[in-house]
């Protein structure tokens, strides 16, 4: 139970993702990917859409995607309340407050928009992608990490760490 | 009864995504500077543990559980790959999350990353509608 309640190593934890690709394709038939979620969710709250990205899309047989995203929250929640011993953040305290919930919304638009633009997010792309050998998806990690990296320059410029 | 190995997988995964901290803004700034090798590695070691699942599927033949083929969905190139993948990349740094991780926030009691989910499914719907506009 000890080391249940510590913080998991890279080669518990990587490999456990990685499982999830043969998991998924072998036991629901599905490719492994998290943001098309967002892509169907909005396609569920809008069934008389004339928009064809979310008219076109056939939720209901992407049912497994909202189920396993349903999944990822309730687990999430049995390993902080059940694994763990302390209390766990996973967000910094200058977040919780008005001002911080703008600038996740706004992060959250960036990851909405882009991962629906690249048809992919780490799991589709990096974990998924790469998986299966395509160059497309290493294009796409390389680009995650180029906007990420720039992203760190410029809100260092922006907002200096006092 | 797909759905609930889906329901399962996620359990797992939402589970991991917690206990190893890639759901912590934290460990994805150490990321993004280089300061520790952490995120590489499981990323890393979970694609080593992906191709090798693969190449065993293909050349052992298995089928799913359904009896079908075992087929994976193209993700040809196109321009949004870069253009939507650097945006992407952006939003990671500043929610400290990608999608899984959004909902593992919200999962571990970070309720704060409501406002992640929530702007990341109206980015969702901004690129549903911007898409016809958009160079791909």
């Amino acid at each position: 139970m000890e080391t249940l309640t510590q913080p998991w190593p890279w080669y518990v934890a990587g490999p456990l993702i990685g499982l999830t690709v043969p998991a998924l394709l072998l036991l629901v038939g599905k490719p492994f990917g998290i943001s098309s979620s967002f892509r169907h969710l909005a396609s569920m709250c809008s069934p008389k859409t004339r928009v064809a990205y979310l008219r076109d899309n056939d939720w209901r047989s992407e049912l497994w995607s909202l189920v396993f995203v349903l999944g990822v929250i309730i687990g999430a929640f049995v390993a902080a309340h059940y694994l763990s011993n302390s209390a766990v953040h996973l967000l910094p305290d200058h977040y919780r407050q008005w001002s911080g919930g703008l600038r996740l919304f706004i992060g959250g638009l960036f990851v909405g928009f882009g991962t629906r633009y690249a048809d992919g997010c780490t799991s589709g792309h990096s974990i998924m992608g790469l998986s299966n050998l395509k160059w497309p998806s290493l294009l796409a990690t390389a680009c995650f990490f180029i906007g990420g990296m720039v992203s760190i320059v410029v809100l260092d410029a922006l907002f200096p760490m006092p | 009864m797909n759905l609930v190995f889906a329901l399962l997988m996620g359990t797992i995964f939402g589970t991991v995504l917690v206990k190893s901290e890639v759901a912590s803004w934290f460990r994805i700034q150490k990321m993004f500077r280089f300061e520790e090798a952490h995120m590489f590695l499981i990323i890393g070691s979970a694609v080593a543990v992906g191709v090798l699942s693969i190449v065993l599927i293909k050349k052992l033949g298995l089928r799913t559980l359904a009896g079908e083929e075992v087929t994976i969905r193209d993700k040809p190139y196109q321009k949004g790959v870069v253009i939507g993948g650097i945006i992407f990349g952006a939003g990671w740094v500043i929610t400290g999350a990608c999608p899984g991780p959004i909902y593992a926030q919200i999962g571990s009691g970070e309720y704060w990353a409501l406002c992640s989910f929530i702007g990341a499914f109206c980015g969702a719907y901004l690129y549903a509608l911007l898409r016809p506009r958009l160079p791909h």
